[in-house]
């Protein structure tokens, strides 16, 4: 693989990396013939984010050596962020960037040409890896809200910096809120203050979300896509559905894509006070209303019910074109495995890393993509690890 | 006993007096070598000499020559004592290390000798402070015997190439590699780490260079650790003078213009981790 991004582009790269960076410890890189893929998922699954930089981004684009199969790899985020640590640097100096990927070498390498002539040359080890593939499809979600990231980023803006899950819901007057989430258990002196934003129909682009629906979510890995989406000047659509479901960010121009998959909560709001007025509480039903009771293994946590389903996948390609949500275990009938899942991605079941603090603890699996390998119900295997982790 | 002794002296009682209108001319240079705990400083009626080593294996010195102070009497042909610089660099900071604008913080320095404390008085806006730091005995300090004669290869660069590369250094590496050579790649810095390697490659007909003398290909590793704190001087100087003598030895020579548009210099001397065979060609 060969790639060469000039000019502005260059920051465009580095500040997807940025926003990537906010999510995942490993940086999945993959040259397809529709563009470089970049993609990560958080350890705790409950998170995926990837960006398809079409071939027209680049300079000069090539995905594979001719005659030879795409390469595709995993290295360190942390590694790659260090390539474009300083975007303000990035942005004066690095008048060139080439990335290419050789088989041979083992290496990945990244050229940044700058001012005065000084390039850098970063040779960063990788891993060969399957391809990563969380399974979405914003086309099957109900709610949709687009704006400029502006307008988002903007309503963000006084959220405090530790806050960590912000409800995002439809207001009487279909006016868009945006609150700080509280745990009921949060200590007091948190809890104390309740940061409510409330954003008019008119500053939407498109909005098809009846009142009264509420998503809830992590406020650190949608600013991550913001920042990007606001520096990039886009707009950005949230694809949701019912509490539990896995939300999808989208940002999307002619030479790039992007999606943030983030777990919701199951609960969006029960222990707040109602968006709007008591009669929206009845038009949006809490919960237990229509969730499916949460899988004995996990009753302690309030939002594993519904999964982001992810795989991994010997053929990408193939997985590409999967298009499905994985439902909650209660539903389970209605997903289609992927012929070429495997439940090849062990690593966050063995990673030796502190398990999220937070509920979004669990998510997808090839496991639940595939029936053969998974016993009805939630996996043993996952329950076991968070307990022991735990 | 010392700490005792009468404020109101005689000049000539001091072995050594230096007064300066802004502190920060003092201040700001003595930052830029600050990695370690403990100085020596030297005065000479060219001025004062702050010395600052760790393990044995590299040297900072900050030069404050006598045109910087207002007043600078030297009573004896040279005066030494070892200081605690952290405590010094506190006590000249004690107005503040960023004053206000149009504010400048006075100092005048008194050093009665051998087992007497420096004394410094401080001004800014009529309010003086008095800080006795305590001196210790002054150590031998090391020599590097870099002469010009011995130097094999020589760079100066526009710091502000320099900055961002030790800014990002990949601290992972445990070794900054340093190749200077006549031919391909000129000057190149490479770091080792964990992640892979990088490589930082200056062209010799830069805009940032701003005088290549290299005479033959040299290969040496420095340990990153060492060479970390320099950053401290790279970002405050304008220029760096990049020099390895026959040995490997490495000197690195800061310029560092202060407020008033004075020029000072600080050096860094350090020796090469290991051989690099293949680097005699």
């Amino acid at each position: 693989m060969k790639c060469l991004v000039t000019g502005g582009n260059v920051k465009v790269l580095g500040k997807a990396v940025h926003s990537l960076s906010r999510i995942g410890d490993e940086l999945y890189l993959e040259p397809l013939e529709d563009g470089l893929s970049l993609r990560t998922v958080n350890s705790s699954r409950s998170a995926y984010a990837c960006f398809l930089f079409a071939p027209l981004f680049f300079q000069q684009y090539q995905a594979a050596a001719p005659g030879q199969e795409a390469l595709r790899c995993k290295i360190l985020m942390k590694s790659f962020l260090a390539v474009f640590r300083s975007l303000a640097t990035v942005e004066k100096s690095v008048e060139r960037c080439c990335i290419s990927l050789n088989g041979r070498s083992s290496r990945l390498v990244v050229q940044l040409h700058c001012r005065y002539g000084v390039r850098k040359t970063h040779n960063l080890s990788f891993q060969d890896c399957e391809s990563l593939q969380a399974v979405f499809d914003p086309a099957l979600c109900s709610h949709v809200l687009r704006a400029p990231a502006r307008v988002l980023g903007e309503a963000v803006l006084p959220f405090p910096p530790a806050l960590a899950e912000v409800t995002l819901g439809i207001g009487c007057g279909r006016r868009v809120i945006l609150r700080s989430y509280q745990e009921e258990e949060a200590d007091s002196t948190v809890k104390a203050m309740v940061t409510e934003m409330s954003i008019g129909e008119e500053d939407f682009q498109q909005l098809q979300a009846q009142e009264g629906v509420a998503i809830t979510f992590c406020l650190k890995e949608f600013r991550g896509l913001l920042s990007f989406a606001e520096s990039a000047n886009l707009s950005l659509s949230v694809h949701f559905d019912a509490p539990g479901r896995p939300a999808i960010f989208a940002v999307k121009d002619s030479l790039l894509d992007g999606h943030f998959v983030l777990a919701t909560l199951s609960e969006s709001d029960l222990h707040s006070p109602a968006l709007c007025s008591p009669e929206l509480r009845r038009l949006a039903p809490p919960l237990q209303a229509h969730g499916t009771p949460p899988p004995d293994d996990f009753a302690n946590d309030d939002i594993d019910s519904y999964m982001i389903a992810m795989e991994t996948t010997v053929d990408s390609e193939a997985s590409r074109a999967v298009p499905s949500i994985a439902l909650s275990p209660g539903l389970r009938p209605f997903c289609s495995p992927d012929p070429y899942s495997e439940d090849n991605e062990a690593e966050p079941s063995t990673e030796p890393g502190t398990p999220p603090p937070k509920k979004f603890r669990s998510l997808f699996f090839g496991s639940i993509l595939a029936p053969a390998h998974s016993p009805p119900g939630p996996s043993p295997v996952l329950a076991e690890d968070s307990e022991g982790e735990g | 006993m010392p700490l005792l002794t009468p404020q109101i002296q005689d000049e000539n009682d001091y072995s050594l007096v230096a007064s300066l209108d802004n502190v920060r001319n003092l201040s700001t240079i003595l930052k830029a070598i600050h990695f370690r705990e403990h100085a020596t400083c030297f005065a000479t009626k060219n001025g004062i000499k702050v010395t600052v080593e760790n393990a044995k294996c590299v040297q900072a010195n900050a030069f404050i020559q006598a045109g910087i102070f207002q007043e600078f009497i030297v009573q004896e042909e040279s005066v030494t004592f070892r200081i605690n610089l952290t405590v010094l660099l506190d006590c000249l900071s004690i107005f503040g290390s960023s004053p206000m604008p149009g504010t400048l913080t006075a100092l005048r320095m008194c050093y009665q000798g051998y087992g007497y404390p420096l004394m410094l008085f401080l001004e800014e806006g009529g309010v003086v402070t008095v800080c006795k730091i305590n001196t210790q005995e002054p150590e031998e300090t090391l020599d590097f015997d870099f002469c010009s004669t011995n130097v094999i290869n020589k760079i100066i660069l526009q710091s502000e190439g320099l900055r961002e590369a030790f800014s990002e250094l990949d601290m992972t590496s445990e070794v900054l590699q340093i190749t200077m050579s006549p031919d391909k790649p000129y000057f190149r810095l490479s770091t080792f780490g964990n992640a892979g390697s990088s490589h930082l490659d200056y062209p010799k007909d830069s805009d940032l260079m701003e005088s290549f003398n290299c005479n033959q290909t040299q290969v040496n590793r420095y340990k990153i650790a060492l060479l970390k704190p320099s950053t401290k001087a790279l970002v405050l100087s304008c220029k760096v003078s990049i020099r390895t003598d026959n040995r490997g030895f490495l000197s690195l020579q800061y310029m560092i213009r202060n407020e008033d548009g004075q020029i000072c210099f600080v050096e860094y001397y350090c020796c090469p981790d290991e051989e690099v065979s293949e680097s005699e060609s």
